[in-house]
């Protein structure tokens, strides 16, 4: 029981980083910052636009891998997988 | 050969498809019915969930929308894949690990009530309801547009090719079609946005053709697009903002959160053998979604600057109606396109000045269908798009229906009022009330009620302010309690509903709006469309307020919890 709230814990603090990091790629830089980073350009895109139509979903698919391969070796570690 | 002949065996050859996969993955237990057995491989599961994910708006409406909408269009696309980030963390790991077969289901047995579980799926028949609607449209749409039949005799052959895999195969059958029509529709809109990026930039991955110079220039295509509809009257196409700021970041959350509660994508990962594959196969579902997805700006802005390129050619001066290219003919057909003469001299204009444009109609969709022809590209890309058109309707509406007939069957027949009958009845009920669905779905889409066009709108309204907080919390709280979860689905919906009514009319009945769909009545700035996050903030609030005034969950339904949250069989 413990070692399962240990588990939660560190699932849920993994989550909490990961969360942060889909706020700040869609909200803060596709959204909030949006003018600020269209100074910026990369090749023909103004970079907040780019984080808005393009780099936050490039995003989005890396943090959902790195969720589940940080997870299995949670599962792993802790002695909880299926 | 005549595209139409050539239409008819491209179409013909994927309804061929479906209905070979529809006979070979019949459905033999209520296990395979709803979850496809629970054995589905998680990259193959990803891949049925974008196809049941993305719809007849996404493939045909969704690029249009940021063609016209430009930067403001970005709502759409951070929307609808950031929600499986949350789906893929908050949600689909633990509600496979629930094991159960429909989102009701798990409801009802968190928050021990029988209530709780019958306003689930009032909320998800709803949800899924209006949502099938647009589909069927679609289906009726693309077969008159693409095949000449009328729309009636085009939704009647979309109902039958449904009726035959989902009522045969259950979610088995519609898993292994779904996997045939994610390829076909993926196949349809790649393969004209590169040749149209390859045209204009010389750059065969429309994902950097957008970020490209033009062919033989060293302006940037962004730039040039910009400085084309600023002349014209239009803002600045990568600057251009959804009314405001607070809307845009409103309405991105309301996709989002919508996205990961509608519960036709939830049931999808209940297919998976593990939990573990649940999280992967959430990561391949938006791999295979953000194919489209990325390549959907592109699409955008380079039809954006070919329409206006033809209308003003190179060459100078505008186009004169009598030159307009067969695309332009064809599609005026439609009522897609319209074009009126106001001052009479025989050229086109095209503004952003409402009194002198004379383009009174350019549909959103225009963007998608007509761009193979505008690009000028052969006839076979042109019947693969009515492929991919209609394999993007029938999967969804596929999913959807799923989602609906397993409520009816398996929460409401077998959950509440006949818990008694044996899987062999419950799988001929299921059947039956998928055949139902069916049936109802297509009489909807023969008679598209006055509320359809504002529907999909209230789909993710309701599922981000109703079912997405009840599971989460459902989740992450051992202490939210029957009453606390009641009460919070009944505020987060009666405030959106309420909210969208009164902006949109009573069931979009507009003469009944009590205030006006006008920008200062409006709480926040926030249009009716993105009001789910504020449904869903009141819902959490309520729930967690009931909550501390009620007796705290029984003891077996915490452990349940408890027991979620881990994935191992036994604690």
């Amino acid at each position: 029981m413990k070692n399962n709230n240990a588990y939660w814990r560190a699932n849920i603090r993994l989550m909490v980083k990961l969360l942060i990091v889909w706020f700040l790629v869609s909200f803060g830089c596709g959204i909030l910052l949006v003018d600020l980073l269209n100074h910026v350009q990369i090749g023909g895109y103004k970079l907040g636009f780019w984080f808005a139509q393009q780099g936050s979903i490039y995003v989005f698919v890396v943090l959902i891998f790195v969720y589940a391969k940080k997870m299995a070796r949670l599962d792993r570690d802790f002695g909880v997988e299926e | 050969m005549e595209l139409q002949t050539l239409t008819y065996i491209v179409v013909g050859l994927t309804f061929a498809l479906y209905i070979g996969i529809a006979i070979w993955a019949r459905a033999g237990s209520t296990k395979e019915f709803y979850v496809a057995g629970g054995g589905v491989h998680p990259v193959a599961n990803g891949m049925a969930t974008a196809a049941d994910w993305m719809s007849a708006a996404s493939f045909i409406s969704m690029a249009g929308l940021i063609a016209f909408y430009g930067y403001g269009g970005s709502v759409f696309l951070m929307g609808w894949t950031g929600g499986f980030v949350l789906l893929a963390l908050l949600l689909a790991p633990y509600l496979r690990k629930f094991g159960k077969f429909t989102v009701p289901e798990f409801i009802g047995d968190r928050y021990y009530s029988r209530t709780a579980r019958i306003v689930a799926v009032i909320c998800l028949i709803v949800a899924s309801v209006t949502y099938v609607i647009g589909q069927m449209k679609g289906i009726g749409v693309a077969f008159s547009r693409f095949l000449e039949v009328s729309y009636d005799l085009g939704l009647l052959i979309g109902m039958v090719i449904v009726f035959f895999y989902a009522v045969l195969g259950g979610m088995k059958g519609i898993t292994y079609t779904q996997i045939a029509q994610y390829c076909v529709l993926i196949l349809a809109y790649t393969i004209p946005a590169i040749f149209i990026s390859l045209n204009l930039t010389g750059n065969p991955v429309p994902q950097l053709g957008l970020g490209s110079t033009l062919a033989g220039s060293d302006t940037y295509l962004l730039d040039r697009l910009d400085q084309v509809v600023t002349e014209l009257g239009w803002h600045e196409y990568s600057t251009q903002a959804r009314l405001s700021l607070t809307n845009m970041f409103a309405y991105t959350m309301s996709l989002m959160i919508g996205t990961a509660g509608l519960p036709h994508v939830i049931i999808r990962f209940f297919t998976v053998p593990k939990v573990a594959d649940a999280r992967t196969s959430a990561g391949w579902a938006l791999v295979f979604i953000a194919i489209l997805y990325t390549t959907a700006p592109a699409v955008a802005g380079m039809a954006r600057l070919n329409l206006i390129d033809t209308i003003y050619p190179e060459s100078g001066g505008n186009l004169a109606y009598e030159e307009r290219p067969s695309w332009f003919r064809n599609w005026e057909k439609t009522g897609l396109l319209q074009f009126d003469d106001k001052n009479g001299d025989g050229l086109i204009q095209y503004t952003a000045n409402a009194e002198t444009n004379e383009m009174v109609k350019v549909d959103n969709d225009i963007m998608v269908l007509a761009n193979p022809e505008i690009a000028r590209l052969p006839n076979w890309v042109i019947a693969l798009v009515a492929a991919g058109g209609l394999a993007a309707a029938l999967s969804t509406a596929a999913g959807l229906l799923l989602a609906i007939s397993s409520a009816i069957s398996h929460d409401l027949l077998k959950g509440v009022f006949m818990p008694s009958i044996s899987e062999k009845q419950e799988l001929l009920a299921s059947r039956l009330a998928m055949a139902l669905a069916v049936i109802a779905a297509g009489y909807l889409g023969f008679n598209p009620p006055d509320f359809a066009a504002g529907t999909v709108a209230l789909a993710f309204g309701l599922a981000a302010s109703s079912i997405f907080p009840a599971l989460m919390m459902g989740i992450f709280s051992t202490r939210v309690t029957r009453e606390g979860a009641i009460a919070g689905m009944m505020a987060g919906l009666s405030v959106t509903l309420l909210y969208v009514f009164q902006h949109k009319g009573v069931m979009f009945v507009a003469s009944t709006a009590f205030l006006g769909d006008l920008q200062p009545n409006w709480f926040l700035g926030i249009e009716p469309n993105a009001f789910g996050v504020v449904g869903a903030v009141l819902n959490f609030a309520v729930a967690l307020t009931v909550s501390r005034f009620t007796a705290m969950p029984p003891a077996d339904v915490r452990e349940m919890v408890e027991s979620i949250r881990v994935p191992a069989r036994t604690i």
